[in-house]
């Protein structure tokens, strides 16, 4: 079984936050963040992972690193190593590793945040914002430190004589480098972006992403890209996963994904999003009202009442989670049914 | 169709310590009775102050230095922005018949007062009814744009609401007096998609019904493409393209908006390496003396570096700021 392109596999992962209610703060309720989550990242590839706010995907990403303990489930890591030479590849359960072995694998898995005006320490510079990594897994003097700082800025396209420099002198587009530079420096493997051009304007977004795909090309990274955009997703991923309410609800190669979409979520996710043509004013599709609660989520498929095409089974049972063909996954009753459409020219 | 606004040459500045901050410098247009203008630019292009100035909204150390407004009331003619921003006309126009409706409705609702009370005091100022009749008013508005159990929303506070239905209610309180312009200053940039599609279907209906003029502000290409009948693409103050949606996506002419709409993945559109704009917008205190986007132009030419072009007709009805396009 296991393969040994598969570098990240998560199993079953689930994370409930206990809600406390009166004065012997007795658990009455789970915020269910994350319920039942299965994924798997082939090396050097990007998987996207689209939702709603509130539906998971950032807790779910930082499950995934253990910046937050998972409530249940496994999160199998497969980092290659080299070893006299030799190419190693052990697999190791991030969910039960010790703190001694986090140090070691978080050299191996570093992460991307959304807002870069809050991700950098203002009182820090340049120089020892993109050089604590390194000195926290003491893999460099401080000599060779200052030269590693210099030719990772290189590598994000800024100039190295900014080193010295503060986060505030710098643009929103400039600190997203600066923290890419930052998750860079200790060369691993996978890197989870978590909403990294979210808070960037359009112009400067474009440079963002292309910087991301030349970087993968040139380190041979795997991306696990949060976003809620799914326009930016399907420029840069692979394959796409799309959460609703702490579960995968679809996942397939992106193309499929928008082009042959089988959830009735996603249609109405992709139906949603304004496209930059006046040609393609489009009856949307309209989700009423929110997303429900993941303390109480709904009966059956969490997606019933608000999904248009909801049956009677919907209501009552739990629509499993199957792969149509061709690694295209689904969790609904009516897959393969519905003929979906959620782009129309005028 | 009557022009309700027309926008003559405007130029807000700001006064800083450390020189004057051309925010908004020189801008024109038009609004039409019941037409959705949409101004887009990023960040620091001026959009969210031209809709300041228009409000009177404009606070120390910002002035508004130059231009008219003219706002077009019952065969009447006002210039907004000589009026007093604190005076009986401005405050009986603003909120009354200019509204506005702000991009993060968190924080633009007072959390110490309910949401009917928010709803109730423009409509008590402006329409003179009393606090019952305002009540009742504040229901149908909130009725109108699909809040549910409005009666019982009145009375809830801005946190047990959701960003989408405080936005709803933001959009409820703008409309309750029936303005016959609405300023709409990236109204669902904080929202989801799937919420941000209701509040702009919300706008749409609710434009059709009462044919109140919408002024558009966003950075998202998407929603003026679907949204507006006219465009104005802003940078460092100016504006460099201004013609209906129709030319302005499909033959923009002006090589910031062509690298907009580049630099924007499409959903409709399979992977292909994006192309993007070189550089970051210069800073407001250090604007380049010629043409504003000079020195990210890959057209640039000798004249770009001296001398600002001026917004020209270059086809009918479609005006650019660009030396490509014009004669020196």
């Amino acid at each position: 079984m296991p393969n040994d392109n598969i570098l990240l596999e998560v199993k079953n992962l689930r994370k409930y936050y206990p809600i406390y209610k009166g004065i012997f703060r007795r658990i009455s309720a789970y915020v269910k963040a994350v319920d039942g989550f299965h994924l798997f990242i082939k090396e050097g590839e990007t998987v996207g992972l689209v939702g709603e706010s509130g539906c998971g995907k950032t807790t779910a990403g930082r499950t995934i690193l253990r910046l937050i303990e998972p409530t249940e489930g496994e999160i199998l890591f497969r980092p290659k190593e080299r070893v006299d030479g030799m190419e190693k590849c052990q697999e190791i359960n991030v969910a039960t590793a010790s703190n001694k072995q986090m140090k070691d694998l978080r050299r191996n898995m570093q992460i991307i945040y959304q807002d870069p005006y809050s991700s950098l320490d203002s009182r820090m510079t340049i120089e020892s914002i993109i050089g604590e990594p390194l000195l926290v897994h003491g893999l460099s003097k401080a000599k060779e430190r200052e030269e590693q700082v210099r030719d990772l800025l290189i590598e994000v396209g800024m100039d190295p004589d900014y080193m010295n420099r503060y986060p505030h002198e710098f643009s929103g587009g400039q600190r997203q480098r600066i923290a890419i530079a930052r998750a860079l420096a200790l060369r691993p493997q996978l890197i989870i972006a978590d909403e990294p051009v979210s808070a960037l304007d359009v112009s400067i977004k474009a440079q963002i992403l292309n910087l991301l795909e030349s970087l993968q090309n040139e380190f041979n990274l795997t991306y696990l890209f949060i976003s809620h955009d799914l326009a930016v997703v399907r420029h840069i991923c692979d394959r796409v996963a799309v959460m609703y309410l702490g579960k995968i609800v679809e996942l397939a190669f992106s193309n499929e994904l928008f082009d042959n979409l089988k959830h009735p979520y996603t249609e109405a996710l992709m139906s949603a999003i304004p496209v930059p043509d006046p040609n393609y004013r489009v009856k949307r599709i309209l989700l009423e009202g929110d997303v429900p609660s993941p303390v109480n989520p709904p009966q059956g498929c969490n997606f019933h009442p608000r999904c248009r095409y909801a049956k009677e089974i919907c209501k009552t049972e739990v629509p499993v989670y199957q792969d149509l063909n061709n690694k295209h996954f689904v969790a609904c009753h009516l897959a393969g049914t519905l003929s979906l459409k959620p782009v129309q020219r005028r | 169709m009557s022009t309700l606004l027309d926008v003559r040459d405007l130029k807000t500045h700001f006064f800083t310590r450390r020189g004057v901050v051309k925010a908004v410098d020189g801008i024109s247009f038009t609004v039409e009775t019941g037409q959705t203008i949409g101004i887009v630019g990023e960040s620091g292009c001026g959009k969210s102050v031209t809709a300041l100035s228009i409000m009177g909204l404009i606070r120390l150390p910002g002035k508004v230095v130059g231009g008219e407004i003219l706002y077009h009331r019952n065969g009447e003619i006002l210039d907004l922005s000589k009026l007093d921003p604190q005076g009986k006309q401005m405050r009986s126009i603003r909120g009354n018949e200019i509204a506005m409706v702000f991009q993060e409705p968190m924080t633009s609702m007072n959390p110490l007062f309910t949401i009917g009370t928010q709803i109730m005091e423009s409509i008590i100022l402006h329409q003179h009814l009393n606090k019952h009749e305002a009540r009742e008013k504040a229901i149908e508005m909130l009725h109108k744009v699909g809040i549910p159990l409005p009666e019982q929303r009145v009375e809830e506070y801005p946190h047990q609401l959701s960003g989408g239905m405080l936005q709803r209610a933001m959009i409820a309180m703008a409309l309750s007096c029936h303005p016959s312009l609405l300023i709409a200053d990236e109204p669902t940039t904080a929202l989801d998609v799937t919420i941000q599609a209701q509040v702009l279907e919300l706008i749409m209906n609710l434009r059709n019904e009462f044919k109140t003029s919408i002024l558009m502000i966003t950075h998202d290409l998407g929603i003026v493409a679907g949204l507006a009948d006219e465009v104005m693409v802003m940078y460092l103050g100016r504006a460099i393209e201004k013609s209906n949606v129709y030319n302005v996506f499909h033959e923009p002419k002006h090589p910031y908006t062509q690298g907009l709409m580049d630099s924007v993945p499409s959903i409709t559109e399979s992977r292909k390496k994006l192309k993007f704009i070189d550089g970051v917008v210069p800073h407001l205190l250090d604007v380049p003396p010629g043409c504003g986007f000079e020195p990210r132009c890959s057209k640039a030419m000798g004249i770009c570096m001296e001398h600002v072009p001026l917004l020209q007709e270059v086809t009918p009805d479609h005006w650019v700021a660009c030396w490509l396009h014009q004669e020196r």
